[in-house]
């Protein structure tokens, strides 16, 4: 099964250490406004959803690339941009359910998550695990054990009970 | 070097603006942050200047290492002449601030004058603006940030703060920003008030260079790596700095009753453990892997529904032990409550404290309260007098003018009762039984605290050649002792002051753990950032070279020895109860001042704590003020 990068907002802590890794990995320099994973916060709440592009299996970037710019990467299965091809014309970004593309302002080309060729520098930086690169079933069968603790919880103390 | 960097002066008074690029030489000699702060509070100021007068300079200042991804590196430091104490003025602040400076060109902000009218600045890549702020008047510091970003309509906007504190000109209000990031201390939201400045607001895009990007990244990993497997780091991580109380409480080692008890009895409510209950998760500053501060929210009382951040450990002594309030929930919303108004929760707590002790002793009454009842653990009383003081209303005003003017104003006996050096208040820590961390609070160049200093590892009773290969001399293990102490004091001063100015978090450096990075990482990762090799053995003097030049700003202004002291409290009344290590304890005289004596040796001072024609040119400090930014 292909890897994934699985984010888990309840475990974001907000501190954008996936944004400064990502751009000084990708650009060489720190500018967050370039990274390819960014924090969305609802501060006063206290709130931290980091977004990033989901390597759809229908891309709707994909489909909707006059230039046929956006391929799929064999090894990773990463959606990726052929930055010879790219007309900057940003129809991927404005179709993109998630905000997942993003313009770079001095080049004015589309720049979007590669998954750093199978190792994504976010996942290295993120301490408290609310980024993973798993397996998807791997990741499936974790979150499925979690939501049935609740069930195996109830039948110990009935069992107990008993 | 490769951060071309800026520095942008602002008179509010003629709304005249430049910028400067920043010299190689002071980057050279005082690095960022706190460091150039310091040269420009002694170079730009007259001595003797009234601290709320528009001659005061408001200084924010980004690390030179701010918005590397490891190590919290988020750090401002905020610096005026303090309306609090008279001497040096310095708050350093956590959050999202100072990076989003960085990413506009600006390292630094010198401001300076009044503004006729409330105003904020705006520096948004290279462009700075002065904007009016009369619809801001009279918000809370949340409420001020999101109208500027909804004004801007820019999400990602930061905001350095004030709240009505501020405005009132309570003389330790704060600057805020976010849910609880404060450069808390010294009273620079006061300052920021006195120039009806109600926020500063940053925006950038502007790319950060580096000398050796990717060696940089692969470095930080490694930092972040060091920093969270510190088995303190992972305590922090965990339950956030409320983790040393489990310790010092049951110590001895925590101020209850304002001074008269150094362990809160049946204070279980307060451990740690209890944030549990309200907590959501942990939340971090930008760059930081350790994320220390709970998201904390109360679902039922009378406060409810209420979301905050915090609380520190400094919060639960100054909304706790020293009131002798033993509720958790207490703890949060008083916590709430000064980051909204923006006070200092230390200096408000540890006002308040004195106030109960002296409504005990009969030295304030129910007139001068006006009626209410400052008696200890009523926490609605605790409610109301953080409002109070806010608003500067009753006897709030009174408390709202800081320990120097109270005193004065109260009289009969009772600065007798006030735990504070130099008019700042001292944190609940009770440092009777630990010399190092008294010598500290003594002669912290802001008044009583314990983030100029405090060699917390002296807890840990860690082997004695191990002290000598950190400390460079010998240092006893006991922490009762007095061996060796100056010395240790002498250490954290430069690192702190280094740290500071780099813009990382002490708690991520030689603070609560011992393998903790250090001069040796600081001076890679200013090597690997910029190009510019800084040996550790030169950030040591640039580390004393700061504390001096603090120093020197504390002399003109005619503080001296005699203001290196400790309260009379320390002296005369030996601690009551604790374990053997924290009981019966009490600071010899005249061990204190020989420490004194030596801790000036260590630093090239006279015995009256002047520096020395030598060390101040060794220093490079003999020509100040040099005027070169």
């Amino acid at each position: 099964m292909q890897k994934m990068l699985a984010v888990d907002p309840e475990k974001c802590t907000g501190c954008r250490l996936c944004e400064t890794s990502c751009s000084i990995y990708n650009e060489k320099t720190c500018t967050p406004e370039k990274a390819r994973i960014r924090v969305t916060k609802w501060e006063n709440e206290g709130i931290y959803i980091p977004m990033v592009c989901q390597q759809c299996d229908i891309p709707i970037c994909e489909s909707v690339c006059p230039m046929h710019a956006i391929k799929r990467d064999s090894n990773t299965q990463a959606l990726v941009i052929d930055k010879e091809l790219c007309v900057g014309c940003r129809l991927c970004m404005q179709f993109c359910p998630f905000g997942g593309i993003g313009v770079d302002d001095e080049t004015k080309k589309i720049i979007k998550c590669d998954l750093c060729n199978g190792e994504p520098i976010c996942v290295k930086f993120c301490q408290p695990m609310a980024l993973q690169y798993v397996d998807a079933n791997t990741l499936n069968t974790r979150k499925r054990r979690a939501a049935a603790k609740r069930f195996s919880d109830i039948l110990k103390k009935m069992l107990a009970t008993i | 070097m490769v951060q071309k960097r800026k520095i942008a002066y602002i008179n509010l008074t003629t709304k005249k603006l430049s910028q400067k690029a920043m010299p190689k030489k002071i980057r050279t000699m005082y690095i960022g942050g706190r460091g150039i702060d310091m040269y420009m509070l002694y170079n730009h100021l007259k001595p003797k200047i009234d601290p709320l007068s528009p001659q005061n300079v408001l200084l924010v200042g980004a690390g030179l290492l701010g918005g590397i991804p490891c190590l919290g590196s988020g750090r401002c430091d905020i610096a005026a002449k303090s309306p609090l104490t008279g001497a040096v003025g310095d708050s350093n602040i956590g959050g999202f601030f100072a990076p989003e400076l960085r990413f506009t060109g600006f390292d630094h902000l010198a401001i300076t004058g009044k503004a006729e009218k409330p105003v904020y600045l705006l520096v948004k890549n290279d462009e700075i603006e002065i904007k009016e702020a009369s619809h801001l008047w009279g918000k809370d510091t949340f409420e001020t940030q999101t109208i500027i970003r909804k004004d801007q309509d820019d999400e990602n906007i930061k905001s350095l703060v004030i709240g009505v504190a501020g405005e009132n000109l309570v003389k330790f209000a704060n600057i805020l920003t976010g849910m609880k990031n404060s450069a808390g201390r010294t009273g620079m939201g006061c300052v920021m008030g006195s120039k009806n400045l109600k926020a500063i607001a940053a925006r950038g895009t502007t790319p950060l260079e580096f000398a050796h990007p990717d060696r940089l990244l692969e470095y930080c990993r490694q930092m972040n790596d060091m920093i969270t497997s510190t088995r303190w780091s992972k305590a922090q991580s965990r339950w956030g700095t409320m983790i040393i109380y489990s310790n010092t409480n049951t110590t001895g080692l925590i101020r209850t009753r304002n001074f008269q008890l150094n362990r809160l009895e049946e204070g279980q409510d307060l451990e740690p453990e209890n944030i549990d209950r309200y907590s959501i998760g942990t939340s971090g500053c930008y760059g930081c892997a350790v994320h220390c501060r709970h998201r904390y929210v109360l679902r039922e009382g009378p406060h409810a529904p209420l979301y905050g951040e915090g609380p520190e450990y400094t919060s639960l002594g100054a909304f706790g032990t020293m009131i002798d309030c033993r509720k958790m929930e207490t703890i949060l919303v008083a916590n709430h409550l000064v980051n909204k108004y923006g006070v200092d929760t230390l200096e408000t707590g540890g006002l308040i404290a004195w106030a109960m002790e002296l409504y005990e002793k009969g030295i304030l009454n129910d007139k001068m309260t006006d009626g209410l009842k400052l008696e200890w653990g009523n926490e609605e009383a605790l409610y109301e007098m953080i409002t109070n003081i806010a608003h500067r209303k009753g006897f709030g005003n009174t408390l709202a003018d800081g320990f120097k003017k109270a005193i004065a104003k109260i009289g009969n006996g009772s600065e007798y009762y006030a735990i504070q050096v130099k008019g700042m208040s001292n944190l609940h820590s009770d440092e009777r039984p630990t010399p190092s961390f008294a010598l500290g609070i003594a002669t912290s160049t802001r008044g009583a605290d314990h983030l100029r200093s405090r060699p917390a590892i002296d807890m840990y009773g860690l082997p004695e050649d191990l002290l000598e290969e950190v400390y460079g001399g010998p240092v006893a293990s006991e922490y009762n002792s007095y061996y060796g102490k100056p010395r240790m004091v002498w250490w954290q001063e430069r690192l702190y002051a280094v740290t500071d100015s780099i813009g990382l978090c002490k708690f991520q450096t030689v603070f609560c753990s011992v393998h903790a990075p250090q001069w040796k990482e600081f001076s890679k990762l200013i090597q690997l950032a910029t190009g510019v090799e800084i040996s550790e053995t030169q950030l040591m003097e640039i580390g004393e070279r700061i504390y001096t030049i603090e120093r020197l700003f504390n002399l003109r202004e005619g503080f001296s020895r005699k203001d290196d002291n400790l309260p009379e409290r320390y002296f005369k009344e030996p601690t009551p109860i604790g374990l053997p290590v924290a009981k019966n304890k009490k600071i010899d005289r005249e061990k204190f001042s020989k420490m004194l004596d030596e801790y000036y040796k260590l630093h090239g001072w006279g015995n009256d704590g002047i520096p020395t024609a030598g060390t101040l040119k060794k220093l490079g400090l003999d020509k100040e003020p040099s005027n070169l930014i």
